[in-house]
């Protein structure tokens, strides 16, 4: 059933779902609300949690990590400066293969200062180990929560990750939304079982040290989980679609993609503004399309090869700054990886920063700019104040 | 009561000869015993007890990061707490971990009153990174950070009084003590496991290599430390002194000389107004603890 609902309830609601036994959280504009939400479901009894209220998003994801090598489902979530002060435990619990999910309401990182919406802060983090699955409405963004669930938990993945979100525009905006029921979830998400905890019936030592001669291995051990993290994703998405009626089967998501001469590539809550944008443009001649990436982490790469094959053009929508790469975007690169060889064009344009708002005529603007082979560059920028 | 006979803390670990913190983590589980969980930072502890793929701990252990200890013990226990376990959490933390990076983890959790002991082993300073001064280094100890030069003593901070502060946060039993008296370290985890709560136990665990004396020593060292009143046994229960151990006091040199970390104040001529200030230092301590015992006692 269809209900209106403002995006960070209905991802409280679906972590609520998930029966956390243990959350922890530090409060941080855009996430609050979420948290708030699950504080209410706790006092209210609805949800049986041990409900950690820590000083610093540093112990935040410490007492999550504790719980998970306990033995415990757990759940946090967080934004911007909260994710970088966390960012040491972020690293070791991928390393510790704890699978933690995290809700990350993207948001700018200073400075300057600003709590307003841009993918900066979980972008930073796409080397640490976690999975990432981004939303582009309230509902795809609830859904994810299930699937990650799933995913991490597997024996076989045992990772860590993150459902983000683009903070204010989709945690802050009501929409209709669908929310399983508890019996549903349970029946898609089963308790978890961990694949070994602290026990002091059969004692084990956890976070060791590696030497040289043991700790290239456990990289490589942790970038093959999050390989598999891409199949257990597919494979929880799909069955979550057969489920619900909403497949997540794949790491894409094609809009308008046959004879396209000219394709987005874009995470998030912009693709909605490019999908009416395309539908415009079409109207206008001109044949566009996109690519939209739901997972960031592992990297999709041979889905959008196949995705773009036979696009002459691609532009590359970033809502964060590499800074001082060549192509500016930290998704760019990893596209035009994805095609080498192909003579596919593709650029990047860092658009929408700090909150800064991305209108349909700008996407046509980058789509001018990007047939003229230009790229690589700001776009939107007020040069009267530079 | 738990079986003192159990060595929980296996031989074949990698620390120096006479480690003052390795016998204390063999006092500490035996003062636990087996239903317990160790929760480490980085230090030297964690180095020299779990070089992967081995591990000295026969009980549950687990290490995240340097500064996290005692959030990650939070977890542990909220999760035992939920599932109705039963095991006790006690973290085991350097002095660098306790004293300075890991403050704010450990104020977060003794003010929410996690049921955790946290234990740490005080070397007073960062051995495991070459011996730099910590908040927990005495005034004019020399170390790699504060050395003795033309211009220096050395340190120039007498220590962090880590145990009043965390008597402040309303810990229910905070506790010092000396691997030179392995009993009392027992009985006193034995005690801080059994209390409801966040408790704080530090324990002066001596470090040959870090202080400069024989290896053979340890003990001896840690002995003259409370016989001169530079470091006192203590305890305090729901915000009180309840005990001290009292010594008939002796003058801090026979301590300093016997540590190549205080050399500087002897050699070539004796500094004597910077004795003086560490003797204050000791005299201080008799008269807020009290441990002096009086001639007609």
């Amino acid at each position: 059933m269809l209900q209106i609902m403002e995006g960070s309830h209905a991802v409280a609601e679906a972590a609520k779902l998930c029966r956390p036994e243990v959350v922890s959280a530090y409060p941080i504009t855009p996430q609050t609300h979420i948290v708030e939400r699950l504080a209410d479901f706790v006092a209210d009894g609805e949800l049986d949690a041990e409900y950690i209220c820590v000083e610093s998003e540093l112990s935040a994801l410490s007492v999550c990590l504790g719980s998970s090598a306990t033995g415990s489902r757990v759940y946090s979530a967080t934004s911007s400066q909260g994710l970088m002060l966390m960012a040491e435990v972020v690293f070791n619990v991928a390393g510790m293969r704890q699978p933690i999910v995290m809700s990350i309401a993207n948001r700018a990182l200073g400075a300057p200062l600003s709590i307003w919406n841009d993918q900066q802060d979980s972008i930073s983090l796409r080397d640490a180990g976690w999975f990432h699955l981004y939303g582009e409405d309230v509902q795809e963004m609830t859904d994810q929560h299930f699937i990650a669930y799933k995913a991490a938990e597997q024996h076989d993945v045992l990772l860590p990750g993150f459902v983000c979100f683009d903070g204010f525009i989709l945690s802050h905006t009501y929409e209709p939304v669908d929310i399983p029921t508890q019996e549903e979830i349970d029946a898609f998400l089963p308790p978890y079982v961990p694949y070994n905890k602290l026990d002091a019936k059969a004692p084990l030592s956890m976070g060791m040290y590696a030497t040289p001669d043991y700790y290239m291995e456990f990289r490589y051990e942790t970038d093959a989980a999050l390989q598999r993290a891409g199949d257990a994703i597919s494979a929880a998405g799909k069955e979550f679609g057969e489920m619900f009626g909403r497949d997540y089967s794949t790491h894409t998501e094609s809009y308008r993609m046959d004879d396209a001469d000219v394709a987005f590539v874009a995470l998030g809550s912009i693709c909605g503004t490019v999908k009416d944008a395309i539908d415009e443009m079409r109207a206008d001649g001109i044949k566009a399309g996109l690519v939209k990436i739901r997972t960031l982490r592992p990297f999709p790469a041979e889905e959008i090869a196949k995705a773009l094959a036979g696009v002459p053009t691609v532009a590359v929508l970033e809502k964060n700054i590499s800074l001082g790469s060549a192509m500016k975007g930290a998704v760019g690169p990893e596209v035009k990886d994805a095609v080498t060889g192909t003579g596919i064009d593709v650029y990047s344009y860092i658009v929408g920063l700090g909150g800064r708002d991305i209108r349909k005529k700008d996407i046509r603007g980058i789509a001018a700019l990007a047939e003229k082979g230009k790229g690589n560059m700001f776009y939107g920028l007020r040069t009267e104040v530079l | 009561m738990v079986d003192k006979s159990l060595e929980l803390f296996d031989c074949g670990h990698r620390a120096c000869g006479g480690c003052g913190p390795a016998l204390l983590a063999r006092l500490i589980l035996k003062g636990a015993g087996e239903d317990t969980i160790i929760v480490a930072s980085t230090g030297c502890m964690e180095v020299f007890s779990t070089p992967y793929p081995e591990t000295a701990w026969k009980v549950p252990w687990i290490h995240s990061l340097f500064e996290n200890a005692a959030a990650v013990a939070s977890g542990v226990e909220a999760s035992l707490k939920h599932n109705n376990r039963t095991e006790k959490v006690i973290c085991i933390c350097g002095d660098g971990a306790t004293f300075d990076i890991g403050m704010l983890c450990i104020s977060g959790a003794f003010e929410r009153g996690h049921d955790i002991t946290y234990i740490c082993y005080d070397n007073e300073a960062y051995m495991n990174t070459g011996i730099q001064r910590s908040g927990a280094t005495p005034y004019d100890a020399s170390t790699t950070t504060s050395p003795a030069g033309r211009l220096s003593m050395g340190n120039s901070r007498p220590k962090k009084d880590l145990p009043q502060i965390l008597n402040a946060h309303g810990a229910s039993y905070v506790a010092t003590a000396s691997v030179a008296y392995p009993m009392d370290v027992m009985k006193k985890v034995e005690k801080a496991v059994n209390t409801p709560g966040a408790c704080y136990l530090q324990v002066h665990a001596p470090c040959s290599t870090g202080w400069g004396f024989d290896g053979s020593k340890t003990i001896e060292i840690g002995k003259q430390a409370i016989e001169c009143g530079l470091w006192v046994n203590y305890e305090m229960e729901n915000g009180e002194l309840t005990k001290a151990k009292k010594v008939r006091r002796v003058p801090v040199e026979g301590y300093l000389k016997a540590q190549k970390r205080f050399r500087h104040l002897f050699k070539p001529q004796p500094v004597t107004e910077e004795i003086a200030k560490i003797q204050a230092i000791a005299d201080a301590n008799a008269v807020k603890y009290g441990i002096d015992i009086q001639l007609n006692e």
